[in-house]
């Protein structure tokens, strides 16, 4: 403890606070933790990230499992493949997938990655590692709150797992869980207990977002240091503030379809339900909408995709910026991009319901927001693009996966102009043109974002480096994959390839695609396996990676000035006070290119060299020694 | 002038410690950011009732359905009874109010009576709601269906109000659990350490009662009145 405490660039306040014993000094740091407190019920935000992370990532290979097997289904549909039986049991006898479990799997690996690995892994992760160090702050408002929100989450995940393995199988009506497939508990096996339980899952995971939500906020308005101003916050903080926001505003609306839904399937009641036929028996429900339910379920849905990319833009910005040794381009435009964004996500529900019999005058007004998001989008875009441009690159695995969201976004977002549009959306409305969008321009392009914040924040998380070498191997398998998966989808989709289809073989305009498939399939496999790189890279990195150094990436963000090893309170003196902005990169008045945030002009005149009171990684100690032999020597 | 307002601004913004932009301690925020949120989950239940509403070509009367009063038999007294739960709920919101400035004068005795009155008005309510509902159901008033007009007219009742009513249950329960923490000296502690506000736990559970009674209002217009 006592060398993180000389190494800090407070060194010196530190000792006059040991000696006088100031009021401001935290002595969490100085009880030693039981496992229990420490490792699993721990209030401490840091080990709360490190929480959702390592769950999220769990839950992000069982999604991904699961994509492989209804994509091996889809290349070969008829081809029996005994091995799966190991895998899925009865739902794959003598190795041919039952088409029930087939809606199963789509409708899972949907949730487990929008919800539990974009949503909980992605922002969960990162907003609680970063808000408290980033801002200056010994924790989150409520720590108690902030570790209840992660059990809940756990909670929930279990629920979930659990579901995989009830007799009639996990639910199966779409991640979208519409009514009457949601409702009727005998409408397929699907819609029976492991509904019952997705319902109670999310419920749960819902409970967690709010708790994680209600911290986020509270933590950045009331907490940030001195001189942090809201205009000096990281874009990354920003974003995961803004998005904390609309989690708040959007899951509520979810909570009240559910608990409706719940009194359908299990009560009786008909607020989805009118006029069925189920097994060729008429049903007393009547006066219900399954409308209904596609309203409220999309005013949480749609801006569930910008709870899930925001942070990853955040994450983006900041790593960007760092990589590319430039100050980010238009960083109030960024904020406001953000804000704009949050607004008319919570606008534009309408455009996933243009094929439901809406008054065209409706639908076009829910057009007119929908393509008007286009503009704060390209805003970050070409901001990205400003910012790299004429950069100092640094080719980090972060960087690259930087870019790679950008690239991804850019491809996507495109795409998404023509969804947007009313009336071509009446032909491509549940293709895989949908599909191949939606997976480009929100799940790779946020899953991007998160391999770039586990790149670039895993010395701030576990202390040591991960391996360069195999985070490039990763990148470019995943993203050639990505493409190879996904732009093949959108010609499926312009020909009319319904998603959600157990096989294409039936209809001859499916029937020619089988090859393409295939294709597809293949990409699928080795983007999959590809992953196994990054797990392997991740979990030896934390046990035998080399110890990071204070500041690997020259960065100006305030975590960078926290010791390396995690102490509760994050400082071990006072919190640095913030004098800039965290963008001051290649600056003239410094003779780095890095100015971090607690230096002050004064300091910079009275040349203090900041860069050296930082703990030097073991590469640097390596350099330094090389540099002092080679002088001994000349 | 306006120079001076801009710097205290960006004091105000500025971070640092016991510096509160909104003027508002984290727990407060939290509660206020918690209440915007079920006020969403409260209004996707309205505005799902007034869909369901809309698109149903009969609807029930609500001076025919709500006239009954305890112990009056037959006597027709349409909304009479619902009147009063509303003015218990009400009164129930005042009383929390009086608790709450009581407690920012540190006065103990003073929100004790007024926690318990909040406590036995929250109770009473949800007593004269179970009535309600019993003396509906045994008029055959059910979620399956009713004998005033369309079924899905009882069934959003009986869950709206019913989500409601376990808002209050959990209101209850909350008041009660500080009623204890008074007794329990939480709060003298708290005085004696010299803690600003030493009673704000108070004003968090009251901001959460005041925002059940406020749905209330909402849920007795669309039920009861229009």
């Amino acid at each position: 403890m006592s060398e993180t405490v000389l190494n800090t660039p407070q060194s010196a306040e530190v000792h006059t606070h040991h000696s006088h014993g100031h009021a401001h000094h935290h002595d969490g740091h100085h009880h030693e933790q039981s496992f229990i407190t420490k490792y699993i019920f721990s209030t401490d935000h840091k080990m709360i990230a490190r929480q959702f992370l390592i769950t999220g990532i769990i839950m992000g290979f069982i999604g991904g499992f699961l994509s492989v097997i209804f994509r091996l289904q889809l290349a070969w549909p008829n081809t029996p493949m005994p091995w799966l039986e190991l895998f899925i049991g009865k739902w794959a006898k003598g190795g041919t997938m039952d088409p029930n479990f087939y809606m199963a799997a789509v409708t899972i690996h949907g949730t487990l990655m929008v919800f539990f690995v974009l949503t909980a892994g992605l922002s969960g992760t990162f907003s609680n590692l970063l808000i408290p160090l980033q801002i200056g702050a010994r924790d989150m408002a409520a720590p108690v709150v902030n570790m209840l929100s992660y059990w809940f989450f756990f909670l929930s995940c279990v629920i979930m797992f659990a579901s995989l393995f009830v007799e009639t199988g996990p639910a199966a009506p779409g991640w979208t869980i519409y009514p009457p497939l949601s409702a009727l508990p005998k409408a397929m096996p699907g819609s029976g207990l492991g509904m019952t339980l997705w319902l109670i899952s999310m419920v749960l995971f819902v409970a967690s977002s709010l708790m994680g939500s209600l911290n986020y906020v509270a933590t950045v308005i009331n907490m940030r240091t001195k001189g942090m101003t809201m205009t000096r916050m990281p874009l990354t903080v920003w974003a995961f503030f803004i998005t904390a926001i609309l989690g708040i505003l959007s899951f509520p609306v979810l909570v009240s379809a559910v608990v409706l839904l719940i009194f359908d399937r299990s009560f009786g009641t008909s607020f989805y339900l009118s006029e069925i036929y189920l097994a060729g028996e008429a049903l007393p429900n009547a006066g219900g909408s399954p409308i209904l339910f596609q309203h409220l379920f999309w005013f949480l849905g749609h801006p569930e995709v910008y709870i899930v990319i925001m942070p990853a833009f955040g994450i983006t910005s900041e790593v960007i910026s760092t990589n590319a040794r430039k100050p980010i381009f238009g960083y109030r435009a960024m904020i406001g991009s953000l804000i704009g964004i949050t607004f008319l996500s919570l606008i534009v529900w309408g455009h996933h319901m243009f094929m439901t019999g809406m008054n065209p005058f409706l639908g076009t007004a829910f057009m007119m927001a929908t393509l008007v998001i286009a503009v704060p989008s390209a805003v970050k875009v070409f901001n990205y693009l400003a910012t790299i441009w004429r950069g100092n690159l640094q080719y980090t695995p972060a960087m690259l996966f930087a870019i790679g969201l950008v690239s991804l976004f850019i491809t996507g977002g495109l795409t998404g102009l023509f969804l947007g549009n009313a009336a071509l959306d009446i032909e491509l409305h549940n293709t895989y043109f949908v599909v191949a969008h939606f997976h480009v321009v929100m799940g790779s392009a946020a899953i991007f974002g998160m391999y770039c914040g586990v790149y670039h924040w895993f010395p701030r998380m576990f202390g040591r480096m991960m391996n360069k070498q195999l985070g490039y191997i990763h990148f470019w398998l995943s993203f050639i994959s990505v493409y190879g998966v996904f732009i093949p989808m959108h010609f499926l989709g312009l020909a009319g390839v319904p998603r959600r289809y157990y096989a294409f073989t039936q209809f001859d305009f499916t029937n020619q695609w089988l090859d393409i498939n295939v294709f597809i399939t293949v990409f699928a496999i080795i983007g999959f396996l590809a992953q196994f790189i990054f797990l392997y890279n991740f979990v030896t990195s934390i046990f035998l990676g080399k110890k990071a150094p204070q500041n690997p990436w020259k960065s100006n963000s305030l975590e960078w000035t926290a010791p390396v090893e995690h102490i509760h309170g994050n400082w071990p003196g006072e919190i640095p006070t913030v004098h800039r902005w965290p963008y001051d990169y290649s600056k003239e008045e410094a003779e780095v290119d890095y100015i971090p945030q607690h230096i002050s002009d004064e300091d910079l005149k009275a040349g203090r060299k900041y860069w050296e009171e930082e703990t030097p990684g073991e590469e640097e100690i390596l350099h330094v020694e090389k540099s002092k032999h080679v002088v001994q020597h000349s | 002038m306006a120079n001076q307002a801009v710097a205290n601004n960006q004091n105000l913004w500025g971070g640092g410690e016991d510096v509160k932009p909104l003027g508002a301690s984290h727990g407060k925020i939290m509660m206020w950011f918690f209440i915007v949120s079920d006020a969403f989950t409260f209004s996707g239940l309205l505005i799902s009732y007034a869909l369901l509403r809309i698109g149903s070509p009969k609807w029930a009367n609500p001076e025919e359905v709500f006239h009954a009063f305890p112990f009056m038999g037959d006597m027709h007294l349409p909304l009479v009874f619902v009147g009063l739960m509303t003015f218990i709920l009400i009164f129930s919101s005042v009383t929390m109010v009086l608790a709450v400035e009581a407690g920012h004068r540190n006065d103990k005795k003073g929100v004790i009576i007024n926690m318990i009155l909040t406590i036995l008005g929250g109770i009473a309510f949800l007593s004269c709601q179970a009535w309600e509902w019993t003396h509906l159901i045994h008029g055959g008033t059910t979620i399956h269906g009713n004998p005033y007009g369309p079924a899905v007219f009882g069934q959003l009742f009986f869950t709206i109000t019913g989500f409601h009513g376990a808002h209050v249950t959990s209101g209850v329960i909350i008041n009660i659990i500080v009623l204890a923490l008074v007794y329990a000296g939480y709060f003298d502690r708290r005085v004696q350490a010299g803690e600003h506000d030493p009673y704000e736990l108070v004003e968090k559970v009251g901001l959460y009662w005041h925002f059940v009674d406020l749905v209330w209002v909402f849920v007795f217009t669309f039920f009861y009145l229009v």
